[in-house]
């Protein structure tokens, strides 16, 4: 992947609450939070919120990828996010990795796994639709 | 949402007002900056100020939908709390968020959660979230969340 053309993949609240991009996975940003007080809910777990913030965010990382490795430049709005808690997430570092389950022209659905020690026991799931809109009409 | 119109002794129910200065102190809330806005009798109300750190928009000076969502979370359990009138251990199991429109621009985020229904193992919560006008909501949410540990059985109404 060449540094220069990578997007900017954080906004100022993933930044902010400390998200960071691990590595690359076969082109696909892995993103990860570590177990700091501004994740925390319940005693020693996350909160659903900063939880749904890290799939948030590696979604979006996801489509941004996606979007400047096809040379195309477009703004990304939330339509809606459904999250699945389906364990709950220690107060330790959680990862989040997205599939881009389609990409059109106006909107892209999304699904995102977070897991921590144990990738295959994910401790959340979600799926989201995005707008996209984009700065130069295609021809179609 | 409606409002409550059978006003009832406050010193026996859970105090989300009271409750709020621990629950938004610390962790996620407090980092958040979460400040209680108000309840009824299966209601609670939160407030998302704006903060620049906040921000999700690349263009717009908004806040970004992660927050918003939450605002909504822990806008649903205190919800869920004031209904109950205690403090029920409870983990959110499933959770939807649709984003009507951009909130303001520098603009605070109210949530309202309301609890509609719980059953001894499950509470079901809506709400929404908007910038001043509650006609005109940023976001609306639908969760369920889970009792958990040991206060199966609390949530009364329905077996």
């Amino acid at each position: 992947m060449a540094e220069q053309s990578r997007p900017d993949l954080l906004s100022n609240y993933a930044r902010s609450l400390g998200i960071e991009v691990a590595e690359f996975e076969d082109g696909v940003p892995v993103l990860w939070v570590s177990g700091i007080d501004a994740i925390e809910g319940r005693p020693g777990h996350f909160h659903g919120g900063a939880t749904s913030g890290l799939m948030e965010t590696a979604g979006y990382a996801a489509l941004r990828v996606a979007l400047s490795e096809a040379g195309q430049e477009a703004q990304l709005k939330p339509i809606n996010i459904t999250v699945q808690f389906l364990a709950a997430a220690k107060k330790a570092p959680l990862f989040a990795k997205a599939r881009i389950t389609k990409l059109g022209r106006r909107s892209a659905n999304v699904t995102i796994e977070a897991w921590q020690d144990q990738r295959d026991r994910p401790r959340a799931s979600a799926v989201m639709n995005v707008m996209i809109q984009r700065a130069t009409p295609e021809g179609a | 949402m409606e409002k409550q119109t059978s006003p009832r002794d406050p010193s026996a129910r859970f105090d989300p007002k009271g409750a709020a200065q621990f629950l938004l102190s610390g962790g996620h809330p407090g980092w958040l900056g979460l400040t209680y806005r108000g309840h009824g009798d299966d209601w609670s109300e939160l407030t998302l100020p704006w903060r620049e750190d906040l921000v999700g928009d690349d263009v717009r000076r908004v806040i970004a939908s992660g927050p918003i969502f939450s605002m909504l979370d822990m806008a649903g359990g205190m919800a869920i709390w004031t209904r109950e009138n205690r403090f029920v251990a409870v983990a959110t199991l499933d959770m939807r968020v649709d984003y009507q429109r951009p909130a303001g621009e520098r603009a605070d985020v109210i949530g309202r959660c309301e609890c509609f229904r719980t059953t001894r193992s499950a509470a079901f919560v809506r709400g929404i979230a908007h910038d001043g006008d509650p006609d005109d909501p940023v976001a609306t949410m639908a969760a369920v969340y889970m009792t958990i540990g040991n206060s199966g059985g609390g949530a009364s109404r329905n077996g």
